[in-house]
């Protein structure tokens, strides 16, 4: 089971990421978690600045954008 | 990565041809395919509104794009980085500097301010960036120069890099650490090393497009929207209609244009071509900075986000400074001007 956790509270751009990503896994039977956090502290551990943060199997994988789907799917692959 | 570059110079070669000959295109379009005449005031508004909405998205795109890639090379987190271990002053003009060409969104605000803090910047270092990298972005930039002119563009960004330095710096000179909320300072950041990865000038220009489609995509219609407003107002309001209230003699239409920006909230597309209109009729130049640097440098959503991570008495601090700065600022120009 891969853990995926989308970082970000107030953002536009969390909201549609963590969407996306729970899209993907559906879509693909991907064996995997999906969580979004929201507390600023829990936030901060992964050492991002800037929101969405894509945390996988608590790799931080991006900051601050939305990646392309296929990366997404390579990742949580790869994880 | 051969063919991208072909793509990207054809381009241009495209965007160039079009953004020269906009006045004859514009101009074949309303004497020669709709038959307007000459001299009515309708025909000036749809002269007006068919010239400025592809010029100012054109230097959009363009500069956009650029911006993009030039800021791939800037992350927060690099940008954290550069900034450690420097002292009041000398941080403070790099931080503002930086704040022009870091990616930053006010969503981000409080992640990027607990991450500074974090990592031992001073107070007002941090502020210099909070206060540079909303107000002076490409988008207030590019507007500025395609419909004022370089000069005014200029201005208003070194204006806007001094008010960052000098309000970051009176900030840490009055040591108000106290009034960053309690638990900012017991987070503990982890580290990442994503940040120091290195990308190819490939993924850089990925990144350019990828930032003209997302910029482009929120502000157009704004611009569309204000350009809309500005071309009636062009056509229609009489020279020197806003000069009683906005004109250099009105000394106190600074002040209260300051205070009635704070509230208002808009990004640099939706309030440049308003002020466009206002300046075309007789508002001064100083005036119409001072409200636009308060609009989008000052917004009250803005400082509520901060409000998580900032007691009170600092947040008004942080407003009356910054509020005076552009104050003074918009006097300055209507001083020189």
């Amino acid at each position: 089971m891969v853990s995926v956790k989308v970082l970000g509270s107030g953002c536009a751009k969390c909201k549609t990421l963590n969407l996306k990503v729970q899209e993907l896994v559906a879509k693909n039977n991907l064996s995997a978690t999906v969580t979004k956090v929201e507390d600023i502290a829990e936030i901060m551990k992964y050492g991002i600045l800037s929101t969405p943060g894509l945390v996988i199997n608590e790799k931080v994988k991006s900051i601050g954008n939305i990646p392309k789907d296929e990366q997404i799917l390579a990742w949580i692959n790869e994880g | 990565m051969k063919q991208k570059i072909g793509i990207i110079t054809g381009l241009l070669i495209v965007w160039l041809a079009l953004y020269s000959n906009l006045e004859v295109i514009t101009d074949f379009l309303v004497y020669s395919v709709l038959q307007l005449e000459r001299t009515s005031p309708l025909t000036s508004v749809i002269h007006f509104f068919i010239y400025e909405v592809p010029k100012v998205l054109l230097l959009l795109t363009l500069i956009v794009f650029f911006v993009g890639i030039i800021r791939s090379y800037f992350s927060p987190e690099r940008t954290r980085t550069i900034l450690g271990g420097k002292k009041l002053f000398a941080g403070n003009v790099l931080a503002s500097l930086l704040g022009v060409v870091t990616p930053f969104c006010s969503c981000s605000a409080i992640p990027l301010f607990l991450g500074f803090v974090e990592s031992g910047i001073p107070l007002g270092v941090t502020f210099s960036f909070l206060i540079a990298a909303p107000m002076i972005n490409e988008v207030a930039l590019v507007l500025l120069f395609g419909l004022f002119g370089w000069k005014t563009a200029l201005l208003y960004m070194f204006t806007g890099l001094l008010i960052a330095i000098v309000s970051g710096y009176i900030i840490g000179r009055l040591k108000l650490e106290r009034y960053v909320e309690d638990w900012v300072y017991q987070i503990k950041a982890g580290h990442n090393d994503l940040a120091e990865e290195q990308r190819t000038l490939s993924d850089r220009i990925d990144a350019g497009i990828e930032s003209v489609k997302e910029i482009v995509a929120k502000v157009w219609v704004y611009i569309v929207v204000g350009i809309a407003i500005g071309a009636v107002v062009h056509g229609y309001v009489p020279e020197d209609f806003m000069a009683s209230i906005m004109g250099k003699s009105a000394w106190w239409s600074v002040p209260v244009s300051v205070l009635i920006g704070i509230p208002m909230y808009s990004n640099a597309a939706g309030i440049i071509p308003i002020v466009q209109v206002l300046l075309e009729k007789g508002a001064s130049l100083g005036t119409v900075l001072a409200f636009m640097m308060s609009v989008i440098g000052l917004s009250l959503p803005e400082t509520i986000i901060l409000k998580k991570v900032l007691k009170l008495p600092l947040i008004i601090t942080f407003v009356s400074i910054v509020g005076t700065g552009i104050i003074t600022v918009g006097y300055i120009f209507n001083f020189v001007f």
